[in-house]
C-alpha cells in the first residue's frame, strides 16, 4: 500500500511569476508547507488576503512526528473550516498511567472540563493534519480563494529591501526572483531562513536524542497514554506510549545525548527492545523509525522588520507536554490577523510587534514548563534523582504526590497579560475571561460559543444588547448579543461570575480584548483602536 | 532571614531518637531516598509556599556550606 506521505500532494507546477520581465511582489509570502504554514496560509485567505506557500518538497511530513492536538489547536482549525476532519480522525484518550521502573505506580483521568465543543487532546499524525490542512486549500482555492502552495520551490536567498522582501527560488527548472511585502517564515527548527539571515537561536540548551517509532498493532491495545520512568527496557530514560488512528501506536524512547545513532535506529536493535516494551506475544509490524534531536531555545525576537518567524522556526521546545505544533498553531491564529490589519490598512505596522511581545511571552511560557518536565524526565544531578524517585515512590501510594510527578504539562493556550493591545478590565468579573486570555467555548443551546466567535471582531452581549455592527476607520466589528435561556451555567461561570450582564470584545484570533459591564459605544471603540496597535493618545 | 525561634516540639530527644531509628541500618543510599521521602511528606504537611521557600532559606544559611547573608 503506498502511504500517504509518499504521494506528492503539491507536485511542482511552472508559476507564471517564473515568466514575469520583473520579479513580482506578493503581499504574504510564507516559506514552509509544514502545519503552521498552511494553517497561516488559510487564515489569511479565506479573510481574503492573496498569500502564497513556497515548500522545497512536495508532499505531508514523513511519520507521525507531532501526534498530540490540543482543544485550542481543534478550535483554531474549526475557526480554518477543517476542524470536524481532524477530530472525525483522530483518537481521543482520557486515560494515563504512570509506569516507575517495572511497576505501575498511579494512573490518572485527564476528566477534561464539560461544555466545550472540542475535547482536551486527540491523537492524529502529523500527516493526517497537514493533508486536511491541504485539502482546505483545495476548497478554498475552488471558491476562488487568492492562495497557492509552490511545491519543489526552494528559497536560496533572502535580501530585505526597503518595504519589502527579496527571494530567489529554486526549482526543478529554473531559479526565479519574487519579492514580498511581508515574509514568513515557517519553515521549522531547522529553519534556512534563520540561517541566511544570520539570526540568533538562543536560550537554554537541553541535548537529548529521541527514538519514535510507528508500530501497528495486530492485536488491541488499550487507548491509554503509558508513560515509564526508568523502564527496564530502556535503564536511565523514559518512554512514552500513545495510540494513533488507524491501529498505529507511537513509542517514543529517550536515548539520551551520547549515542551512535545509525546504530540505534536499526530494526535489530529496535525490535528487541519494543518486545520487552510490549510483551513477547505482541505482534506487530514497524512502520517508521526516526531519531530526532531537541534544544529547548527561541529566538531573541519573532519580527525582523518585514520577516516574520513562526512555530519552530522561532521557538523550540522539548516534546514533552505537546508545545511544539500547538504553539505554532497559536503563533499563526495570532499573526493571520495582524498581517490582514496592517496590509488592509487598518492598523499600523507596529501592530506586528504585538505578534512578536505575545508570542515571545507565550514561547517562554512553553520553555519553562518543558524545561521542568525535562528536569522532572532526565534528573541533571544525583540528588535530583533522589527526590524524582522518591516523588515517584510516593505517588503509589499517597495522592498529594502525584501532581509532582511531571511527564509533560499538557499544552494550554497562553493568556497575553500586560499585552499592549489588552484594554479596559473589570475584575468584577471572572479571572479566566480577564484581558489577553483565550475566549472559553460554553455550550449556547445545540450550538457553542466560539463557532459564534468569528470573521473578525466580536463585540459579545451577554444578557446585554450590542449593535450589529460597529465600525471604526472603515473596520466592520460583528455584534453578537446572547441572552435568556441561551445563557447556561457554564457561560454564565465562565463569562459572568456574580454579575447580570457583560460585555466583551474578542480579537479575530478569539483572545478577548476588552470587557465592561455594560455596552458604551466609545468604551469599544477605544478598546477596539488599542487592539488594533493604537498608542494611547491617538484614541484619548 | 531570622532564626527560627524556640523549639515547636514537646518532646525534641524523642523525636531526635525517631529519626536516628528511622535510618538505622539503611545504606546511604536508602538514606538519602527515605530524607527525600520525608522532606516531601513534611512539605506536603506543611502545606504554605511561602513558609516552605522560608525554610529553603533557613537551610540554605545554615551550617558551615551555608552562605550567611
Amino acid at each position: 500500500m503506498t502511504k500517504l506521505f509518499e504521494v506528492p500532494l503539491y507536485p511542482y507546477q511552472r508559476s507564471k511569476d517564473q515568466d514575469a520581465a520583473s520579479p513580482v511582489r506578493h503581499p504574504v509570502v510564507i516559506i514552509g508547507a509544514g502545519p503552521v504554514g498552511l494553517a497561516l496560509a488559510i487564515d489569511l485567505a479565506q479573510s481574503g488576503v492573496p498569500v502564497v506557500v513556497l515548500d522545497e518538497n512536495d508532499k505531508v511530513s514523513v511519520g507521525s512526528r507531532a501526534i498530540c492536538f490540543s482543544k485550542r489547536s481543534l478550535e483554531i482549525f474549526d475557526r480554518l473550516g477543517c476542524g470536524d476532519e481532524m477530530v472525525q480522525k483522530g483518537v481521543v484518550w482520557n486515560l494515563g498511567k504512570v509506569f516507575f521502573g517495572d511497576r505501575k505506580v498511579y494512573e490518572f483521568n485527564l476528566l477534561p472540563e464539560d461544555g466545550h465543543k472540542r475535547p482536551a487532546f486527540i491523537n492524529l499524525q502529523q500527516y493526517y493534519c497537514e493533508l486536511y490542512l491541504v485539502e482546505r486549500i483545495r476548497m478554498l482555492q475552488a471558491e476562488g480563494k487568492p492562495i497557492e502552495i509552490r511545491g519543489r520551490n526552494r528559497v536560496s536567498e533572502i535580501e530585505p529591501a526597503a518595504g519589502h522582501t527579496r527571494l530567489i527560488v529554486e526549482t526543478p527548472e529554473d531559479a526565479y526572483r519574487l519579492e514580498a511585502e511581508w515574509l514568513v517564515a515557517c519553515d521549522g527548527a531547522a529553519s534556512p531562513a534563520r540561517r541566511m539571515m544570520d539570526l540568533e537561536f538562543a536560550g537554554r540548551v537541553f541535548e537529548d536524542n529521541f527514538l519514535i517509532a510507528d508500530v501497528v498493532m495486530k492485536a488491541d491495545f488499550p487507548t491509554e497514554r503509558w508513560f515509564w520512568f526508568d523502564p527496564p527496557f530502556n535503564k536511565d530514560q523514559s518512554a512514552l506510549l500513545h495510540k494513533q488512528p488507524d491501529g498505529v501506536w507511537r513509542i517514543d524512547l529517550q536515548l539520551g545525548w551520547d549515542i551512535d545513532k545509525e546504530e540505534e535506529k536499526k530494526p535489530d536493535h529496535v525490535i528487541p527492545r519494543l518486545k520487552q516494551m510490549l510483551g513477547d506475544d505482541v505482534d506487530f509490524d514497524l512502520e517508521w523509525i526516526s531519531i530526532y534531536t531537541f534544544q529547548c531555545r527561541r529566538m531573541g525576537t519573532f519580527r525582523h522588520d518585514r520577516v516574520i518567524f513562526a512555530g519552530d522556526s522561532a521557538h523550540q521546545v522539548s516534546p514533552f507536554g505537546a508545545r511544539g505544533a500547538n504553539s505554532g498553531f497559536q503563533d499563526a491564529d495570532n499573526l493571520g490577523w495582524k498581517l490582514k490589519m496592517v496590509l488592509e490598512g487598518k492598523a499600523p505596522e507596529r501592530l506586528l510587534d504585538s505578534y512578536a511581545y505575545e508570542r515571545e511571552m507565550a514561547a517562554d511560557e512553553n520553555i519553562l514548563q518543558s524545561s521542568r518536565s525535562t528536569d522532572f524526565i532526565t534528573p541533571k544531578s544525583e540528588m535530583s534523582r533522589i527526590f524524582r524517585d522518591a516523588v515517584l515512590d510516593l505517588a503509589e501510594d499517597h495522592a498529594f504526590a502525584r501532581p509532582l510527578v511531571n511527564s509533560g504539562r499538557l499544552s494550554v493556550p497562553c493568556i497575553y497579560d500586560g499585552s499592549p493591545l489588552n484594554g479596559a478590565d473589570t475584575d468584577l468579573l471572572p479571572m479566566r475571561t480577564r484581558p489577553g486570555s483565550p475566549a472559553p467555548d460554553a455550550p449556547l443551546g445545540a450550538d457553542w460559543l466560539l463557532d459564534r466567535l468569528k470573521g473578525g471582531f466580536v463585540v459579545l452581549g451577554i444578557n446585554c444588547s450590542v449593535p450589529e455592527d460597529i465600525s471604526l476607520n472603515g473596520l466592520k466589528v460583528v455584534g453578537v448579543a446572547i441572552h435568556g435561556p441561551d445563557i447556561g451555567p457554564e457561560l454564565r461561570d465562565r463569562y459572568l461570575g456574580e454579575q447580570s450582564k457583560a460585555v466583551y470584545l474578542i480579537r479575530p484570533d478569539q483572545h478577548v480584548a476588552a470587557r465592561w459591564l455594560e455596552f458604551d459605544r466609545t468604551a469599544v471603540e477605544a478598546a477596539l483602536a488599542k487592539a488594533l496597535g493604537a498608542k494611547e493618545e491617538e484614541h484619548a | 532571614m531570622t532564626g527560627m525561634g524556640t523549639t515547636g516540639l514537646t518532646k525534641p530527644d524523642a523525636f531526635y531518637e525517631s529519626l536516628l531509628k528511622a535510618h538505622e541500618g539503611l545504606s546511604k543510599a536508602d538514606s538519602d531516598a527515605f530524607n527525600a521521602r520525608l522532606i516531601l511528606l513534611m512539605a506536603n504537611q506543611i502545606g504554605d509556599e511561602a513558609v516552605l521557600e522560608g525554610l529553603l532559606a533557613s537551610a540554605a544559611t545554615s551550617g558551615v556550606s551555608a552562605v550567611k547573608d
